[in-house]
């Protein structure tokens, strides 16, 4: 049984992946809905949950056009590259104790790895398009992401300091008592916004945004490939919600003051529930910046937050080592 | 034996990923295969119990670098004409000479490899002993590949500086 598990897990891992993006485009919308005064979709079944199904037949039953002039082999490959890369960064994540398909010692840096691959999506996307719409949004990603990616990177290394270790287990383990969002709170901060970067959702969508781009690295595709882009992009925010509950919200530990005495997958569960409302609600309320000031907060803001915090945290961490 | 396995299958795909990202005259194309071709070694290395390493080769080569190849060659936006170009610079007169210099090469690294005996050790580095090694033993190298890379970041502050003060200038030139 315990040989099977991981086989398992990775099954409801794939089916519920592409499951829970299907329903998070009709949750965000609602929700979007609720926060803006509007109802969002609300006509097809209870809540307009029908919705989901009425978009995937749509989505099913379109013509799966290539366009003419566009590089074909590139252009199925592109929208495939994403989804494979996402469903990846799953397998690392730690759900609850012995409930992950592998616990390897270098947990983190196969995320990081992971999220990286899936730039190509985006990059060979808009290349592939031969259109200077998909081109100028493919662009736009490859220097967002590349440069987002540094600041992901080192807003972490506060977390491994402080565990001493890149396997995801450990670091959930190194939270029992106090979660790392006390103490890496810059970290956080860093992260989650390094993470909307990385998943190019609302407001640092500038690789697809629509009033100056037409969709961006997407004009050319439709039907499912498009599918394919959005479903990865929802895969994205859920793994960047897994991962910031992993690393910052103690994983499957229950809030300190209430304790452990729900199951811990339930914990973990609500945890990254409340992570992805938070990102709908940041897509509500913020606007997008132009993309020069995009690029200028991350280098002149983000860099240099993220290595104070590591110099703090390795300075405090000596010291504490000197006391003991 | 499952690793040996293993091994053989993802040296095969590095070699054939390299072969046709050399021969590949269109220049997206050819990175893909490049890419491929570092994912595989990424495989080998993990294989070999260096997974430190296997994750760097992913989140550096495959992640970061050629994101920045791709980056340029869709600013240059070659297209039709730069496949001609390549096509013409694949001819075997321009590459027998290089090819026939490194067989020998070839030839010689499969002597020196078949005389030591026994295979590689596989005993698994972990991110620590790395981490240990460079800031111990190595820490020379290290520094010096500090100064290497604040001596691109100067340099790229200098380019930059450049174009935003002559767009200064212009700007107060039309005022």
């Amino acid at each position: 049984m315990s040989e099977l598990m991981p086989v398992l897990l990775a099954l409801t891992i794939l089916i519920g992946g592409v499951a829970g993006a299907a329903i998070l485009t009709w949750f965000e919308r609602r929700l979007l809905g609720v926060w803006q005064d509007r109802y969002g979709p609300n006509r097809l079944g209870p809540f307009g949950i029908g919705q989901v199904a009425a978009d995937m037949i749509k989505l099913l039953f379109k013509d799966d056009w290539v366009p003419p002039f566009a590089d074909r082999l590139v252009f199925i490959f592109a929208p495939t590259a994403i989804v494979v890369a996402m469903m990846m960064g799953f397998a690392v994540v730690p759900f609850a104790p012995g409930m992950m398909i592998i616990d390897v010692n270098i947990g983190l840096l196969f995320f990081l790895g992971m999220t990286s691959l899936a730039v190509y999506s985006v990059l060979l996307g808009g290349l592939a398009s031969n259109n200077k719409y998909a081109l100028l949004g493919g662009l736009r990603s490859a220097a967002q992401m590349v440069s987002y990616e540094v600041f992901m990177g080192l807003s972490l290394i506060g977390v491994v300091m402080m565990t001493g270790s890149f396997s995801l287990v450990d670091i959930v383990e190194a939270q029992t008592d106090v979660w790392f969002c006390f103490s890496q709170i810059l970290g956080l901060i860093v992260f989650i916004i390094a993470g909307i970067a990385e998943s190019h959702r609302l407001p640092f969508d500038l690789p697809e945004a629509e009033h100056e781009l037409t969709a961006g690295f997407h004009t050319e595709y439709g039907g499912m490939k498009f599918a394919m882009f959005m479903l990865g992009e929802y895969l994205g925010l859920m793994l960047i919600s897994c991962m910031i509950v992993t690393l910052f919200f103690g994983g499957w530990h229950g809030p300190m003051f209430i304790g452990d005495w729900l199951p811990p997958f339930f914990w973990f569960s609500f945890k990254v529930f409340v992570v992805i409302c938070f990102f709908v609600l940041l897509r509500a309320a913020i606007p997008r910046p132009r993309y020069d000031q995009l690029m200028s907060l991350g280098w002149k803001v983000m860099l240099p937050i993220t290595l104070v915090n590591i110099l703090v945290t390795g300075a405090v961490l000596l010291w504490m080592e000197g006391i003991a | 034996m499952l690793e040996i396995v293993f091994f053989y299958i993802a040296s095969t795909v590095a070699l054939m990923a390299t072969v046709m990202a050399m021969t590949r005259a269109n220049a997206i194309h050819a990175l893909i295969y490049l890419i491929v071709s570092l994912l595989a070694v990424a495989v080998i290395f993990f294989l070999i119990g260096a997974p430190f390493a296997a994750a760097l080769e992913i989140v550096i080569y495959a992640g970061a670098i050629m994101v920045l190849f791709v980056f340029v060659i869709m600013m240059l936006n070659l297209g039709e004409k730069g496949d001609k170009q390549e096509r013409q610079w694949l001819q075997p007169s321009i590459w027998a000479g290089p090819a026939i210099l490194s067989t020998v090469l070839l030839i010689e690294l499969v002597i020196v490899i078949s005389q030591t005996s026994g295979p590689v050790s596989v005993t698994a580095v972990s991110a620590k002993q790395v981490g240990l090694s460079l800031f111990g033993p190595y820490v020379l190298a290290v520094e010096i590949a500090s100064m290497l890379l604040l001596a691109g970041l100067v340099g790229s502050f200098h380019l930059g500086r450049r174009y935003l003060e002559r767009d200064n200038l212009e700007k107060q030139g039309g005022q």
